[in-house]
């Protein structure tokens, strides 16, 4: 690998740009004309305008991003996370045109992208699963029956969902009667596939996450990550050991994540998801993201891995050097994700031009972001300005060197959630680690920031 | 009659339907009321309406489906009754 193309924008362009770097590895940044002044083009070798501000005719395009691999004679393409990343299309084309994809096979994409199929290749290597159908149900009749074995309340969801997308939670028989038909025609018109499948709904329940690096001969994992803490299931702040998780949970976690990795030769880095149950003696499997998460530094902190590297070096067809028992995770890393909004207009998108911005820094405290002084957040990409990563030798630690970090930071020109954050990091319920997916907006919904 | 131009308040993509197989929320020549949904625009991920502040008839759009909009921006012409 000698020149890779970065198929997308923001802290994570310029994340990949970094790494890339590290390895002597030349990098091609694209823009869409709305991008046109930021940090990743500038730091990138050469970029490419790909097209206008709007994603679909830009950061989603797949023939121009292969255009632009061919024309600046990239020769590998890193996705990074959210548009192509997990388009099995998208590593097809790349695959077909001879560039290699840095990440999974379109294949396993592929597999893991349908949620039936992932969970029904999740419990085949031995993983546990939420109680549910096998498979999508065929009507109502089967539905019920389905739900009656595993216990009201269920939720029915869409095969071809993903990220939260396509749940319906029903109580009882009658409902979910009436809203099966309705569920499978959203999903149809939401996903194209209006296959939809009934799940045991476990609440109150935490986000706990595995991260897992392969090279299609062996795989290993990097412990977990707490990802409970949600609003509009996108998450807010990250952690990692997740608190007061059972070593035995832990252990259990970890190795299915490993086997299922193991069961399909999984190549790349890639995350497991799973839904812990309140007592955090249970795990299930949700699903597997085959790419970069946006949380990936917390690990890289925790474990002194540089994940991204990694990533490179597996898609250069390096075979993993990392033993199982080298992974040794220290202290507690936690992530706090700075977005363009105002959390006391009910988070109000804000986008604009930053006027002035003034980060922190200091011990154990990083920044990924791709804000500076002049950036323009265009309205039409997410919102997430950069991540405050923070480090201490255990929880209170970390927390505390978060609230310095937050102290430190001034963004001017966009309004941002550091208020809300702050707020987080002082309220009684979360320094005691009583995480759930639900408890942020409860939180929210009692005290305006 | 005059000519009354709708604005969008935020800037963003600018779509004429909910989702793609929906049918447009207005066609030119539809009768609109005042607070009827003549699009959507959106914003970091999320979906804000864009609502008619006039009643009377949909003369034209002045931008296409899925272009970008600046805040303020005109996006369609109403011919108000009386």
């Amino acid at each position: 690998m000698r020149r890779v193309l970065i198929a997308n924008r923001g802290e994570i362009a310029v994340r990949i740009i970094r790494a890339a770097r590290d390895l002597g590895v030349e990098t091609v940044a694209v823009h869409s004309t709305a991008d046109a002044g930021a940090l990743h083009v500038q730091l990138a070798d050469e970029a490419v305008e790909i097209g206008p501000p709007p994603a679909t005719r830009s950061y989603l395009d797949v023939a121009a991003m292969i255009d632009a691999a061919r024309a600046t004679g990239a020769d590998a393409v890193h996705p990074g996370y959210g548009f192509l990343a997990e388009r099995e299309d998208f590593a097809r084309a790349c695959e077909d045109a001879g560039l290699g994809f840095v990440g999974p096979s379109a294949q396993h994409i592929a597999l893991m992208g349908d949620k039936a199929t992932a969970r029904e290749t999740a419990r085949r290597a031995g993983v546990p699963t939420i109680p549910g159908s096998q498979a999508p149900v065929s009507g109502p009749d089967e539905a019920t029956t389905v739900a009656e074995e595993v216990g009201y309340p269920v939720a029915v969801k869409a095969a071809g969902g993903g990220g939260g997308r396509g749940i319906r939670i029903v109580d009882d028989e009658a409902a979910l009667r009436h809203d099966l038909p309705l569920a499978a025609q959203e999903a149809g018109r939401a996903f194209g596939d209006s296959r939809v499948y009934i799940e045991r709904f476990i609440a109150p329940a935490r986000h706990v996450e595995v991260q897992v690096l392969g090279d299609g001969a062996r795989a290993i994992h990097l412990y977990e990550r707490d990802c409970s803490l949600q609003r509009r299931r996108q998450k807010v702040i990250e952690e990692t050991p997740a608190p007061g998780l059972p070593a035995a949970t832990r252990e259990a976690m970890c190795a299915a994540a490993v086997a299922l990795c193991d069961a399909v030769g999984y190549r790349s880095a890639g995350t497991v998801e799973f839904l812990v149950d309140a007592a955090a003696t249970s795990f299930f499997f949700m699903e597997m993201n085959t790419r970069i998460q946006v949380e990936h530094p917390i690990t890289e902190i925790a474990c002194g891995v540089d994940l991204i590297a990694e990533q490179l070096r597996i898609a250069a067809g390096e075979p993993l050097e990392l033993a199982q028992d080298a992974i040794v995770p220290r202290g507690c890393a936690m992530e706090l994700r700075l977005t363009a909004e105002d959390p006391e207009r009910d988070f109000q998108p804000s986008p604009g031009t930053v006027t002035a911005v003034s980060l922190p820094a200091g011990p154990w405290v990083r920044v990924d972001t791709w804000v500076q002084p002049g950036t323009v957040v265009p309205p039409f990409y997410d919102s997430l300005l950069g991540k405050i990563v923070v480090w201490g030798e255990d929880r209170d630690r970390a927390i505390a060197r978060g609230r310095r970090a937050l102290r430190e930071l001034s963004v001017e020109g966009v309004t941002t959630s550091a208020a809300m954050l702050g707020a987080v990091l002082d309220a009684p319920w979360f320094t005691g680690g009583e995480l759930h997916t639900g408890a942020l907006e409860e939180w929210l919904k009692a005290t305006p920031v | 009659m005059t000519r009354h131009e709708v604005v969008t308040p935020v800037p963003g993509v600018f779509y004429r339907r909910s989702d793609p197989q929906s049918a447009p929320f207005k066609s030119d020549g539809d009768e609109v009321r005042d607070g009827d949904t003549i699009a959507v625009v959106e914003i970091m991920k999320n979906f804000q309406a864009v609502e008619s502040d006039a009643a009377g008839r949909l003369v034209e759009f002045l931008v296409e489906n899925e272009d970008a909009v600046s805040a303020g921006q005109p996006v369609a012409v109403i011919e108000v009754d009386g």
